[in-house]
């Protein structure tokens, strides 16, 4: 991509080689990412972040800044970047991680850090289901909601995620937000990071962001957007918790 | 033990002292210079965590910078392990039977990406939950577990000596070599009581190989991507700063050969290095006792009681197994007995190992998770 037009569009730290993204077309990651680094080129961290990536659609994010980075194992994300920080305590160490790989696989390791206020920056981006080994259910999934796991429609309960972490430390930073919402976004990028820059302890944020591929809406903005803000917004509350 | 046991206060150094395998253990930890333990309470290794706990709160533990965690369960404790060995820090843990198959998802990710971390395993009883105590049945998990090739370096102690002996040397080993490194006892051996020498590492001459760190190092003595992988490690430098990007899932199988067989290659490199193994007796004697850990002091014992009849190969390093060197033992043996607290663990390495060696007939003396006579030895000696 030619670099001057690229850097009016991308933030300092992504790394323009390996653009374009290796996402599909009109998935949400690019947006988290693309907040997160603005937000590191604004509080000027970009050689103290190390950038923890999970298995799942968040491992496509290895090579997509110049941040040191380290792709982990699934749902392991959380410990790996606990273990990072306390090594290296200088570090801001940023655990980016999916619904699947946060509420499911990684649930222990998430809740356990949140209650052991961990000085970690936890990113959940949250589509609704498990999209990078084919669009089963997740934690998040509404019910009756059609998956390749649940054929005849997803069961009644599921997860909300910050409402859990509020419910393990009164004394954390936690939000949710939505792609769909971009400048907010940044500042609530912005403000995770702060919080564990100042060493304030846990700071947790989760994204509602599509997974066009897996609900069908690839060529339907209008209808990502419609289940975005029309349906996943309206449950799952923005704001601070 | 109880919650404040007398012992948990810091010992002068070199010199003799009688205490618990386990605080042998987390001194050796201490004095090799670790300043990071993650663990997750489990018979027989709990007392590590006791110590490290009180340790780390102390004064001089506040002044050195130490970490303790206690961990949400062994997954955590050793991906917590990973991410701070990889953030540069000596670090480590200890755990046992069921919690040393939780922590092989953590070792596999090490093995790959060539992660110096340290663990202790003081085996138990197996298969499952089992009994708290003891068992010889770890060998193959703790050398070969996980979804690699079995790329961990293992020593098996024998006595409380050893726990510090190499409870120093296996983070100098790790460091140097970059490949997961353990230290294998058991139950017995954790939570006997005897005398031990504790000393300063460096005031006897051992070379304290220094610590990196993967992420955000800023300069480093050795390029990263001749340790880790290169299909795993992105280097890339923007404004004159250079960023580290690891990567632990592959897109094609080649890169996937690359990467086994690069690491194939620093293990074959360094396995006549580091490989290690003790004899012990008679070296005319037709029959070769076959023993590691414990069992070996037992042998030894047996070994003296039948005056010169038998003899002992007892390898140090299960992995890398010392084949030349028990190849050279086996030499002249009329019969081989291998004694394990186990089924079938080092017998089976122990066959591997002399597999184009005609001759010697093997018997078997297999006692899964209990401990092993030198009467029940000398039986199998007289009967050879």
């Amino acid at each position: 991509m030619d670099a001057p037009v690229a850097q009016l569009a991308y933030p300092k730290c992504v790394r323009l080689e390996s653009k374009p993204h290796l996402f599909c077309p009109g998935c949400g990651h690019p947006e988290v990412l693309k907040a997160f680094g603005f937000a590191v080129d604004d509080l000027g961290i970009q050689r103290r972040v190390a950038f923890g990536v999970d298995i799942g659609c968040s491992l496509l994010a290895y090579d997509f800044f110049n941040i040191d980075t380290i792709e982990t194992h699934h749902g392991r994300t959380v410990p790996v970047m606990c273990g990072v920080k306390r090594g290296n305590p200088d570090a801001v160490a940023v655990a980016y991680v999916g619904d699947g790989g946060a509420y499911a696989i990684g649930m222990g390791g998430l809740l356990n850090a949140a209650i052991r206020d961990e000085k970690i920056f936890t990113i959940v981006v949250h589509n609704g289901v498990y999209a990078m080994t084919g669009g089963q259910e997740a934690p998040t999934t509404l019910p009756g909601t059609i998956t390749a796991t649940t054929p005849y429609g997803a069961d009644n309960h599921f997860i909300k995620g910050p409402d859990l972490v509020r419910h393990v430390n009164p004394t954390a930073w936690v939000a949710r937000g939505i792609t769909t919402r971009q400048l907010a976004l940044r500042d609530l990028v912005k403000e995770g990071l702060q919080h564990v820059i100042d060493g304030k302890g846990f700071a947790f944020l989760e994204v509602l962001s599509p997974c066009t591929l897996n609900w069908g809406t690839v060529e339907h903005p209008d209808k990502t957007f419609e289940i975005l803000e029309g349906k996943l917004a309206k449950t799952f509350k923005l704001g601070y918790f | 033990m109880t919650a404040e046991p007398s012992f948990f206060v810091s010992a002068p150094m070199a010199e003799k002292q009688f205490m618990m395998g386990n605080e042998v253990l987390a001194r050796a930890a201490r004095a090799a210079g670790a300043t990071a333990m993650y663990g997750y309470p489990i018979t027989p290794g709990s007392e590590i965590l006791l110590w490290w706990a009180k340790e780390s709160g102390s004064e001089q533990g506040k002044k050195d910078d130490m970490v303790f965690v206690q961990a949400e369960d062994e997954i955590g404790a050793s991906f917590m392990l990973l991410g701070s060995t990889l953030a540069g820090r000596r670090s480590f843990t200890v755990t046992a039977g069921p919690g040393n198959i939780l922590m092989q998802d953590a070792f596999s990710m090490a093995e790959a990406m060539r992660t110096p971390t340290v663990a202790f395993i003081n085996m138990r009883g197996g298969p499952s939950t089992s009994t708290v105590i003891y068992s010889q049945s770890e060998v193959w998990l703790t050398a070969y577990g996980g979804n690699g090739n079995g790329y961990r370096i293992v020593y098996s102690t024998a006595t409380l000596q050893e726990l510090y002996d190499y409870g120093i040397k296996v983070f100098n080993i790790a460091w140097r070599y970059r490949f997961p490194t353990f230290l294998l006892s058991d139950g017995y051996q954790a939570k006997m009581m005897g005398e031990v020498e504790l000393y300063d590492p460096q005031g006897k001459g051992i070379e304290m190989v220094p610590t990196e760190r993967y992420l955000l190092e800023e300069k480093r003595d050795r390029p990263i991507n001749e340790v880790v992988p290169k299909p795993e490690v992105h280097i890339r430098v923007q404004d004159g700063v250079e960023y580290s990007c690891y990567r632990n899932c592959l897109n094609l199988e080649e890169e996937t050969l690359q990467v086994n067989m690069e690491i194939k290659e620093a293990w074959d490199k360094m396995a006549p290095e580091i490989e290690e193994s003790e004899t012990y007796g008679n070296a005319e004697a037709k029959v070769l006792v076959i023993a590691h850990g414990i069992v070996s002091q037992s042998a030894k014992a047996a070994i003296d009681a039948t005056s010169g009849k038998a003899r002992l190969f007892r390898p140090i390093t299960i992995n890398p197994f010392p084949r030349k060197a028990l190849i050279e033992a086996a030499r002249g043996a009329e019969t081989i007995i291998v004694a394990e607290s186990a089924i079938n663990q080092l017998a089976r390495i122990v066959r591997d190992a002399l597999y184009d060696i005609q001759g010697p007939k093997m018997v078997e003396h297999f006692r899964p998770s209990i401990g092993i006579y030198p009467e029940e030895i000398v039986e199998l000696i007289k009967n050879a």
